[in-house]
């Protein structure tokens, strides 16, 4: 049955990337892109990796294709034929693939127990980090304690992302009032977003608490939240967006964050632990291990959000000033 | 005696403080954290590089946890060279900084500079000093995303199509980086990169181990600009402002051979990848084209920062020949011109820079005249050019010196041979310049009074970094002591991971 | 046929990251350049979990009465990825958009006709 699944999902997947390729319609390929990444994330979820599932929808399926659209918005909606020959890519690409799947011919059979990945270091975590951590979610031990820098690093990564955008875009805050903004005149939008954004600020926030037991954690909860944001922004225009969540607000929680996280990691050595020790941080280790992760899963959710959200003022309040097609 | 945290400041405190500059929001606040925290950082690698000379290896778990469930932070002689002179360029183009952006930047973007700098030191450090092959894709991306973001704060618009083509291809090289890791991750089951050297050279002949290995040399390649994967270099080179260009130029893709010769001698071992994977031959060829034919294109360039980009291409190029002469002599130089070359080309940016803060343009047109004009600019750029062509006194010298006896002790005098002859290209590239500065006057159309010499904030650090030309040129025995310990170190540890080095 | 069962996710994978590529490199609009590179990147990560997953194996969720977990470590790995993909997505997003505004186009052989190519 898995099996099944797996097979008719990468069938599906492969369809619609091979569908991108010879489009001319941008707005096609951004929605194929979409469909492409839900499918991913489906798989994902057949593949048992449901925290990975659950990111990729949000980010990929969501913020990326937001993104995209707002940059079709300004750019255009049609590619033009290329003037030079799609030989030599071609060239490429099939050299490129020949050579991997040359690598693929000694790989370890696909869903064996015995693999050496799944030896040496893979059973500490799925065995002990329960007690030593003390969490039913695995990818959360891992991810937040055992490999904990590593989040750090990522934090970092959207942080520089925020700096780049907002150095290229900037968020102009100069609205007229009488601009035309947002999706007000539909009413069922109008209503049906009011009932639901907060139903989505609650979600996010369980997600946030909940990802020590279950998918979910600072960098899902941030997304979602800044989803609900975005909707908000979408139906009740840019302006109004500005007075709830302002720009500079969001220019100031995302340094925040990565300074909440990096704070952890220097209480840890305060503590006389190394650098994000966690079981310096209380009496007991595994206590420890909970408050490191609390608080650095809400630093992570805080950036998350605040960089999610400025990406996107940044490029929706591009729209009235530059060439629309 | 060293803090036992020590290992991790580099990385922490251009981390802390790049949020920081964020939040403060004012150019000159954002400045004195930046050059603050640059200034910390090298201190510690001083005192890193110190404790690797005298110990061989600093190892550091962050977490708590030990490697490999956690991730360690693993320092020997090489990282500890480079990442000194990452932190000291770090530093000095700071300082220059502050006057040069004031021409080439919008003010209110001042702020936003100083965190990408300080964004793109956090992941140089982080590359040099991790021990896990993870953790060195991530800040490689932190790097790379503020690297991108820096080439785009020019005043050029090309210079947005050279940060996409930069964009593109740096992505592309990444994702290789990454499949390459996974394949390896695949056969052994580890990422620290101590575990995986134990077991990636137990494993005897793997395709997937050589295929992982092919798709890391390629997607380092691109990070290094290796001949033909260098593109996106010049554009982007030219069109940076010339803080950026300065920076760049001395450090990032240095940083990349670093972690091409880890992985070649640390994980894969040098055997295996030289000898059985043919990568000496593919590396040399791939050397000599670039140097000969980036040399070339260098002399025909007409904006002096393009010229000069070509020019990093052209030595990247040299310090590939000397890895791939898979001797210690050759790995030796190759380690000793990286630090050089960070000092010369940080220099001749930093010249650059300040023609056009006081020209407003690079091309060789406007360097007329200047020899009389702007005595010290010309004397630094001269001198440290002098240094790129491999004139005798200066620190270009000592490693094509070094080059050129790698070649000799394997016989190889078609070579060293094909090393002086670069030279020569660059006698050309270099004296194109020098000419217009001092057998030339200003040109009719520019008022001889508005042309003075740089401000004392930019003449400052381009001199400290010509003086080191010249003082690491005659008084060799630090930067070859510590590229000799480095090479030996690579070339003949095997420290295994649960040992103490 | 079990060759086949034991390898076609990765050769699928691999012609997936294969498609990806060739947008990159061949697509005119800078637009679907970014999107094929998303592809690409996306497919790398269905490499990774598709060599944590234990067959018959389930999420690595402590859980009553589940004797065999999937491999967390690919699925962190994977996380920390496509957070890194999206970063990039936006910076160069916000190149294109800026782009537009300085050429009046995104299409490739467009602006390298107005650029002195270097």
């Amino acid at each position: 049955m898995s099996l099944l699944f797996d097979i008719v999902l990468l069938s599906m997947l492969a369809l619609t990337a091979l569908r991108i390729i010879f489009l001319k319609d941008l707005f096609a390929v951004v929605m194929l892109f979409g469909i492409y990444s839900f499918l991913s994330a489906l798989i994902f979820v057949n593949l048992d990796a449901v925290d990975v599932a659950f990111t990729e929808a949000a980010v990929g399926a969501g913020i990326s294709t937001v993104l995209m659209l707002s940059t079709l918005a300004l750019t255009g909606r049609t590619e033009e034929k290329s003037s030079h020959s799609s030989f030599l890519p071609l060239i490429v690409v099939v050299t490129t693939g020949a050579a991997l799947i040359y690598g693929t011919l000694d790989m370890p059979p696909f869903g064996q127990a015995d693999n050496p990945i799944h030896q040496h270091v893979a059973p500490r975590y799925i065995e002990q980090s329960p007690q030593e951590v003390g969490l039913p979610n695995m990818v959360t031990s891992v991810l937040a304690s055992y490999r904990g820098f590593d989040t750090l690093g990522e934090t970092v990564v959207v942080f520089a992302a925020a700096v780049g955008v907002l150095s290229l875009l900037g968020v102009r805050r100069k609205e007229r009032e009488d601009q035309e903004s947002g999706l007000k005149a539909h009413r069922v939008l109008r209503v049906v977003a009011k009932l639901i954004i907060p139903l989505i600020i609650l979600f996010a926030l369980y997600v946030q608490f909940h990802g020590d037991f279950g998918p979910g954690g600072g960098f899902q909860a941030g997304v979602i939240t800044a989803a609900a944001f975005i909707l908000y922004a979408l139906v009740f225009g840019l302006p109004q967006a500005f007075k709830v969540v302002s720009p500079r607000f969001t220019e100031i929680l995302a340094p925040l964050g990565v300074l909440i996280y990096a704070g952890v990691g220097i209480t840890s050595v305060l503590k006389g632990g190394n650098f994000l020790d966690y079981n310096v941080l209380a009496a007991d280790p595994v206590a420890g291990q909970h408050l490191g992760i609390l608080v650095i899963e809400l630093g992570v959710g805080i950036t998350v959000f605040a960089v999610m959200l400025s990406i996107f003022y940044a490029f929706a309040s591009q729209t009235e000033k530059a060439n629309i097609q | 005696m060293l803090d036992p945290h020590m290992p991790i400041l580099p990385i922490l405190l251009p981390l802390i403080a790049a949020p920081l500059s964020l939040l403060l929001g004012r150019s000159q606040l954002s400045w004195m954290l930046a050059v603050v925290a640059s200034a910390l950082s090298f201190f510690c690698a001083l005192s890193l590089f110190a404790v690797c000379l005298d110990q061989g290896a600093i190892r550091y778990s962050v977490g708590g946890w030990p490697p490999p469930w956690g991730i360690e932070m693993r320092l020997d002689t090489a990282s500890a060279f480079i990442l000194l002179a990452v932190t000291a360029i770090s530093t000095l183009v700071l300082v220059f900084a502050k006057e040069s952006i004031a021409k080439e930047i919008d003010a209110d973007k001042h702020s936003l500079f100083f965190t990408a700098h300080l964004l793109c030191l956090t992941g140089l450090s982080g590359l040099l000093i991790t021990g896990d092959a993870f953790n060195l894709f991530v800040f490689l991306e932190i790097s790379s995303l503020a690297t991108y973001t820096l080439v785009s704060l020019g005043k050029d618009r090309r210079c947005l199509t050279a940060a996409f083509r930069y964009l593109v291809m740096g992505t592309i090289g990444a994702t290789f980086i990454l499949i390459g890791v996974g394949m390896l991750y695949m056969k052994t089951g580890t990422l620290n990169m101590l575990d995986l050297a134990e077991r990636v050279q137990a494993i005897d002949s793997s395709r997937t181990i050589n295929t992982g290995l092919a798709f890391i040399m390629v997607g380092v390649g691109v990070k290094l600009a290796l001949f033909p994967l260098h593109m996106w270099l010049p554009p982007a080179y030219t069109h940076a402002p010339s803080a950026v260009t300065a920076f760049l130029a001395a450090t990032a893709t240095k940083v990349a051979v670093y972690v091409m010769i880890r992985f070649i001698y640390t994980i894969f071992g040098a055997e295996h990848v030289f000898h059985e994977m043919g990568m000496d031959l593919i590396l040399l060829v791939l050397a000599v084209v670039a140097i000969f034919k980036c040399s070339f294109m260098a002399t025909i360039q007409s904006n002096v920062k393009t010229v000069l980009a070509y020019s990093s291409v052209a030595q990247i190029g040299y310090i590939i020949l000397g890895i791939s002469m898979v001797s210690v002599t050759g790995l030796m130089a190759s380690l000793l011109h990286i630090f050089n070359h960070a000092l010369m080309k940080g220099a001749l940016f930093m010249a650059v820079g300040a023609v056009f803060y006081r020209m407003g343009s690079v091309e060789v047109k406007a360097f007329q005249g200047l020899g009389k004009h702007m005595p010290l600019t010309m004397a630094a750029f001269t001198i440290a050019g002098l240094s790129i062509i491999g004139v005798p006194l200066t620190v270009g010298f000592v490693s094509k010196w070094y080059l050129v006896t790698g070649a000799l002790e394997q016989g190889n005098w078609l070579l060293s041979i094909l090393v002086l002859l670069g030279s020569l290209l660059a006698v050309i590239y270099i004296g194109r310049i020098l000419e217009a500065a001092y057998f030339n006057d200003l040109p009719k159309s520019v008022e001889a009074s508005s042309v003075k010499e740089a401000p004392v904030l930019m003449l400052i650090p381009m001199w400290v970094l010509v003086v080191s030309n010249i003082y690491f040129g005659i008084d060799t025995d630090l930067t070859i002591g510590a590229a000799t310990h480095a090479a030996e170190w690579l070339t003949q540890h095997t420290d295994a991971m649960g040992a103490r080095p | 046929m079990s060759f086949v069962a034991d390898y076609y996710n990765y050769w699928v994978v691999v012609f997936l990251m294969m498609t990806g590529f060739y947008v990159v490199i061949s697509a005119n609009n800078l637009v679907k350049k970014i999107v094929g590179l998303n592809i690409f990147q996306t497919s790398v990560f269905m490499l990774y979990i598709s060599m944590g997953k234990v067959t018959n194996g389930s999420a690595p969720i402590v859980a009553e009465g589940i004797e065999q977990y999937s491999n967390p470590l690919p699925h962190v790995l994977i996380l920390t990825a496509i957070v890194v993909g999206v970063a990039t997505t936006a910076v160069g997003l916000s190149l294109i958009v800026r782009i537009k505004r300085a050429y009046g186009t995104v299409e490739e052989n467009e602006f390298q006709d107005k650029d002195d190519v270097i």
